[in-house]
């Protein structure tokens, strides 16, 4: 028997039906907020737990290992233990941003080399790290490799004065001294002229087709004035080695374990994903732009720098930009090995001393949100000004 | 114009068939050219075979040569005058094994657990085949009925003799594929709701949709955890207050619902419009329209994605871990914190069982994934 079409129902009908669902919607969610509100209000209550954003200013009175700026557990405030853990989590982000590109830019590169070996190679190390867990990942640097290495007497020596053992990484502290300033203004002289140079060269080229190589003028700029100022001055730089005592290390910079093992898990874990964001972006050139480049008589790397890259770029921003930011929320894993990130502070430490549940987490997820919102906003800003070159 | 007999030259049998160029024939010439085209390709596959036998025997001897297959305690996977240089502890993982599927579920009740991984396997197969008989049986199944007989079996159904177990005694690989199976079972449909609201013209409900999952899409899953495990107890009356594996299923199904829609919404803007416009002709309502025109059609095609979205999933579900329920990675954790145990390399050994299974789940599904796709590819190319 054939089934009978129900005829639809006249515009206004389905216009009072739509309307009703929505208002619908609207009481269900805000009566599913407001007896939120109400319990926790009451469970609160119950459980003797303020409410409200007054813990802010209240004394920590707990420590952190990795402080960027002063930080006392005696003295400072649960607000200050905010900005501690919030710019941590930006340091390591950051850096793993870095890190993260230049390997999975690297590997992406690898896996479309015509050289059967290496492409096997980095096919191997992404299908490996995309497969496993982070946390697992995480784990395994920070308690079999880090947590693994000898104890302080036996710390290894780096060339150049660093010490490895299983309290963390030392390496030697720079100390400037007087007259170093001149060598960084020559050096950011030097960057900005470069940069001069650029855009002058690349306007004569397009009004005269003339093309010029500025990688010297450019190298003596930014390397070789800095340096001639740098003997000049007296060589006004020396290092701080660290030295070994009995239990600990005295002198230089310290990198904790749980820094480094997230900062090489992070790097590696994204890496892989961004070398195969890499690899479909250049896939999706189709290779009729490298033959057409080659018919023109262009180079093989060439090629690559003018022809393919830039078109393989505007596909490779929007998944990049996806990437840095699950760099970013991923981060938060810190919690896992203890390294005094923002989630590992906030929702760690100062959940547990105040017990203000809702408004830390609160707090927590809005930065978190905050951050995320800024990276797919700059992101999007540098992808615009890629198109923009587009006919 | 006669051409002299003795200039002519007519040949009479075929040219003998000349061999194919020395540089693209058989094996050498693979070689030539996959590995020796240029210098530079020849450096690189040199500096290749040397990373790859400075690493290999290493990990060949550590994980299999050198290895201790059986013990009963840590002396076993000590450097001894028999084993100078031991390698992996697998005796650790094989006196584990049990706690490692099944955490504390009571020993006696263990054949429940292997009931309910029969019967989720039986309904992954019939859903994952897609040239299974009835998948849309298969889907009820999936959806509905295993949801209900897994509740029954693994948590207890006095009435049929199955005594309550707590969810506090769950652990390890099951944890891990309960906490996995509900993910996809929830967020499957709540991710398809969400994708159509999105899409939808009534603002209140769009607003909703696009609120709920850039709010969700932006934070860090183990905040999403946070706040179902410490948050959602305040936010219900006292005496409802949930256990502490239901709050962890929550955030992960509300996590991935989430990116889930947004993979579904992809796979909704893949579907050409005049399919809308043909369903609405037809004189489709809404909900039929979806169900029986563009859904099939979306979720066809971004089967690959939901398959890839699923993986993300699995690999998520080690985070239940942080707010203190032992899944598969907290087993190990536990366990190689075991001092009967303690040795330098318990730790790798645990770490390197995991990223076994976890590869093989992973590897597996998106292997399935590509395939798919290639099927996919196929039949549009037809």
């Amino acid at each position: 028997m054939p089934q009978s079409v129900r005829p639809s129902s006249s515009r206004a009908a389905r216009r009072t039906g739509n309307i009703a669902l929505q208002v619908g919607l609207v009481v269900i969610v805000g009566g599913t907020a407001y007896a939120a509100i109400h319990n926790a209000a009451q469970n609160l209550a119950h459980s003797h737990i303020t409410s409200g954003f007054g813990f802010w200013n209240n004394t920590a009175g707990f420590d952190i290992s990795q402080t960027l700026f002063a930080y006392s557990a005696s003295t400072s405030t649960f607000g200050r233990a905010f900005w501690v853990g919030l710019l941590n989590t930006l340091l390591v982000a950051s850096l793993g941003i870095v890190f993260a590109t230049v390997l999975g830019f690297a590997i992406g590169i690898a896996r479309l080399s015509r050289n059967w070996l290496v492409a096997h190679l980095a096919g191997g190390y992404v299908e490996l790290i995309r497969n496993v867990p982070l946390l697992l990942q995480l784990l395994f640097w920070y308690n079999s490799v880090l947590r693994a290495l000898p104890l302080v007497r036996g710390s290894v020596s780096l060339p150049g004065g660093g010490l490895l053992n299983n309290r963390g990484l030392f390496l030697p502290r720079p100390e400037i001294a007087a007259g170093f300033g001149y060598v960084l203004i020559a050096f950011v002289f030097g960057i900005a002229a470069s940069a001069g140079l650029h855009l002058w060269r690349r306007r004569r080229q397009d009004r005269t087709g003339e093309p010029m190589r500025i990688v010297w003028p450019a190298l003596g700029l930014i390397v070789a004035m800095p340096a001639v100022l740098f003997v000049i001055a007296g060589l006004p730089l020396s290092f701080s080695l660290p030295t070994m005592g009995r239990f600990n290390v005295t002198g230089g910079v310290e990198i904790l374990p749980e820094f480094a093992a997230l900062l090489v898990a992070l790097s590696v874990y994204t890496a892989a994903f961004i070398a195969e964001v890499v690899r479909a972006g250049v896939a999706a050139v189709p290779y009729g732009q490298t033959e057409a480049a080659q018919a023109l008589g262009l180079r093989s790397g060439t090629t690559l720098r003018f022809v393919v890259i830039p078109q393989a770029m505007r596909v490779i921003i929007p998944p990049l930009t996806s990437q840095y930011l699950n760099l970013i929320k991923n981060s938060s894993l810190a919690v896992a090995i203890g390294y005094p990130d923002l989630f590992q502070v906030f929702a760690g430490s100062v959940l547990n001393l105040t017990g203000q549940a809702v408004e830390v987490v609160a707090i927590t997820m809005a930065v978190y949100l905050f951050i995320s919102l800024v990276t797919s906003l700059v992101m999007n800003l540098y992808g615009y000004a890629l198109a923009v070159e587009e006919r | 114009m006669a051409i002299p007999a003795e200039q002519t030259y007519l040949r009479t049998v075929p040219a003998e068939r000349l061999p194919p160029p020395a540089e693209r024939a058989g094996a050498l010439g693979w070689l030539r050219k996959n590995l020796f085209s240029s210098p530079g390709n020849i450096a690189l596959t040199f500096v290749c075979v040397v990373f790859l036998a400075w690493t290999v025997p290493p990990v060949l001897r550590f994980f299999i040569f050198n290895a201790v297959w059986s013990g009963t305690d840590r002396e076993a996977c000590l450097a001894s005058p028999a084993n100078r240089d031991p390698g992996a502890c697998w005796a650790f993982v094989r006196v584990w094994f049990s706690y490692f599927v099944y955490g504390f579920y009571p020993i006696v009740e263990r054949w429940r657990v292997d009931v309910f991984f029969l019967t989720l396997a039986f309904g992954i197969g019939w859903l994952a085949w897609l040239s299974a008989p009835r998948r849309d049986l298969g889907a009820v199944y999936f959806f509905v009925v295993l949801p209900v007989l897994s509740y029954m079996l693994l948590s207890g159904a006095p009435r049929l003799g199955l005594i309550d177990i707590p969810t506090a005694l769950w652990g390890g690989i099951l944890v891990t594929i309960v906490v996995a199976t509900v993910g996809i079972a929830v967020s499957l449909p709540l991710g398809i709701l969400l994708a159509l609201a999105r899409r939808s013209d009534m603002p209140a409900v769009r607003v909703f949709a696009v609120t709920f999952i850039e709010f969700v899409r932006g934070v860090p899953l183990i905040t999403v955890l946070f706040m179902a495990s410490v948050m959602l107890p305040l936010f219900v009356p006292e005496r409802l207050s949930p256990d502490k594996l239901l709050r962890a299923l929550i955030g992960v199904a509300l996590f991935a619902s989430a990116y889930m829609a947004e993979v579904v919404r992809g796979g909704l803007a893949a579907v050409p419009r005049g399919q809308y416009e043909a369903a609405q002709s037809l004189g489709l309502p809404y909900w039929r329209m979806m169900a029986f025109v563009i859904l099939p059609q979306a979720l066809r095609v971004t089967l690959p994605n939901i398959v890839n979205t699923f993986i993300g999933l699995f690999k998520d579900t080690t985070l239940v871990f942080i707010v203190g329920i032992f899944d598969f990675l907290g087993t190990i954790e536990a366990a190689r914190a075991d001092p009967r145990w303690a040795t330098p390399i318990t730790s790798v050994t645990g770490y390197a069982f995991a990223t076994l299974f976890y590869f093989i789940c992973c590897y597996g599904m998106s292997r399935y994934a590509r395939n798919v796709e290639i099927r996919l590819a196929r039949a549009h190319r037809r």
